[in-house]
């Protein structure tokens, strides 16, 4: 059997049109080796939970900077489940006040990754946490 | 209870798909028993390769020709390849962004896939993929190759039409005179055709088609369709001529020599891998390859006798001794 490689979504819910990280974070997840695939902008949980099914994602990747991720983001982990995909780890980032992530968490997101974070420490998590 | 994943697939099951599709290019074991299963139901579907240049706009004609082939009522089924890093074995796959709207639409699958450093612009996988989406039930099978450049020709062996998507302000005429990809297109589709250069690019491609014998023996001409993707400019034609060249292929039966051709170098190709990896794993028992590469590197050895014995070893065909 080859090496298996983890597969990761790079997606951005809603209306946000800022996608610096997210790009720099597909980069990043490339050079660690994870094949990467980056949906663009302006997605809906379905269209994100529909890319993790036919892409068989093992991780997807969150990013939000306007302020939609109390939303979007358990929304996201709703779909997904809905779908059938509850071992797909899910994780996110962007500007998201320390006081919301407790909350994101109980929801379903594995680890918020705000700004300033080392790109290492987001790679081992995922490394570590995703499904085998 | 156990899932029987072929039984999935053959009912459409979009999640099954994916999970062989997986299988598939890791080379689990699993695949092998579910792919037996489901090549029955395979080779009903229509292949089309879509190939071009990195950028020249084949994520967004492969977007764009499945809307029209969605609203002829057809299901299509996507793989869209991107290159792996040679250095870090990871891959950046955006065709998916090009294809945003397909995403909720049930009567599309589009599953993208990194090269894993198969050479020819499409991964090991990429044959197989596509038969687990035609026994899903998809009528048209759409690859989209990694972005190319003159000598990755790997998509006409699997594909029943090829399309080259070529855009103006790559070169001289001189490119357009070269072997390799510039020949195996049965259509050829300008893209960004609205750019300064493309009537001259089309002049130049009319003229080789015209002039190399190679192609005025053929009795497929390949049309020359000039495209604005991004405008869905000149869609509707390219769609007409895979539609007339599939005609062509059905009527004068070279679409099933085609396929008879394909499926001698699959079995071919499948009977030369899992020979390939008995013998490999029949040689690092024992920490075996090692020694033979220190003996060939200290001169006590060469390959090609070692070739010989090792083959002579693991395979007896009969009459021979």
């Amino acid at each position: 059997m080859a090496e298996k490689k983890i597969k990761i979504i790079v997606a951005k819910p809603g209306l946000d049109g800022h996608d610096r990280g997210a790009k720099l974070l597909s980069r990043i997840f490339a050079e660690a080796g994870m094949e990467v695939v980056y949906t663009g902008l302006r997605q809906t949980p379905e269209m994100i939970a529909e890319t993790a099914l036919q892409e068989d994602a093992d991780v997807v990747g969150l990013s939000s900077l306007s302020g939609v991720h109390n939303y979007f983001f358990p929304m996201v982990v709703k779909t997904l489940k809905g779908k059938g995909l509850d071992d797909v780890l899910i994780v996110g980032g962007g500007i998201i006040p320390k006081e919301d992530i407790p909350d994101l968490k109980k929801a379903g997101i594995a680890e918020i990754f705000g700004p300033g974070t080392k790109t290492d420490e987001i790679v081992d998590f995922i490394k570590k946490n995703v499904r085998s | 209870m156990t899932i029987d994943y072929a039984e999935e697939v053959l009912k459409g099951s979009p999640r099954a798909v994916a999970r062989v599709i997986t299988w598939l290019e890791n080379d689990d074991e699993r695949a092998k028993a579910c792919m037996e299963k489901l090549y029955p139901h395979t080779g009903n579907s229509y292949v089309v390769g879509i190939t071009g240049a990195p950028g020249a706009g084949k994520s967004s004609l492969t977007d764009k020709l499945t809307h029209h082939f969605r609203s002829n009522g057809l299901t299509v089924g996507i793989v869209a390849v991107d290159p792996t890093s040679p250095f870090t074995g990871g891959a950046i796959l955006g065709d998916r962004v090009r294809m945003s709207e397909l995403t909720n639409d049930p009567g599309v699958f589009i599953r993208s896939m990194a090269t894993r450093g198969f050479l020819g612009g499409l991964s090991q996988a990429t044959g197989n993929v596509v038969k687990v989406m035609q026994a899903s039930g998809k009528d048209i099978i759409l690859i989209e190759t990694v972005g190319v450049g003159q000598d990755e020709v790997e998509v006409m062996r699997i594909a029943d039409t090829t399309c080259l998507i070529l855009v103006p302000g790559l070169g001289d005429v001189i490119q357009s005179m070269k072997a390799g990809v510039m020949e195996i297109a049965d259509i050829y589709a300008i893209n960004k055709s609205d750019l300064p250069g493309a009537h001259q690019l089309c002049a130049e491609v009319t003229n080789r088609l015209s002039q190399d014998s190679y192609f005025k023996k053929k009795a497929w001409t390949p049309p020359i369709i000039q495209t604005v993707a991004t405008e869905d400019i000149g869609i509707s034609e390219l769609l007409d001529s895979i539609t007339s060249h599939r005609n062509h292929q059905v009527e004068t039966g070279s679409l099933l020599e085609k396929r008879r051709e394909r499926t001698r170098q699959e079995t071919l190709q499948m009977i030369h891998y899992e020979l390939f990896r008995i013998i490999k794993k029949h040689l690092s028992e024992n920490g075996r390859m090692d020694k033979m590469i220190e003996a060939i590197l200290s001169n006590k050895e060469n390959p090609y006798s070692l070739m010989e014995q090792i083959v002579s070893e693991c395979i007896r065909l009969p009459g021979k001794s």
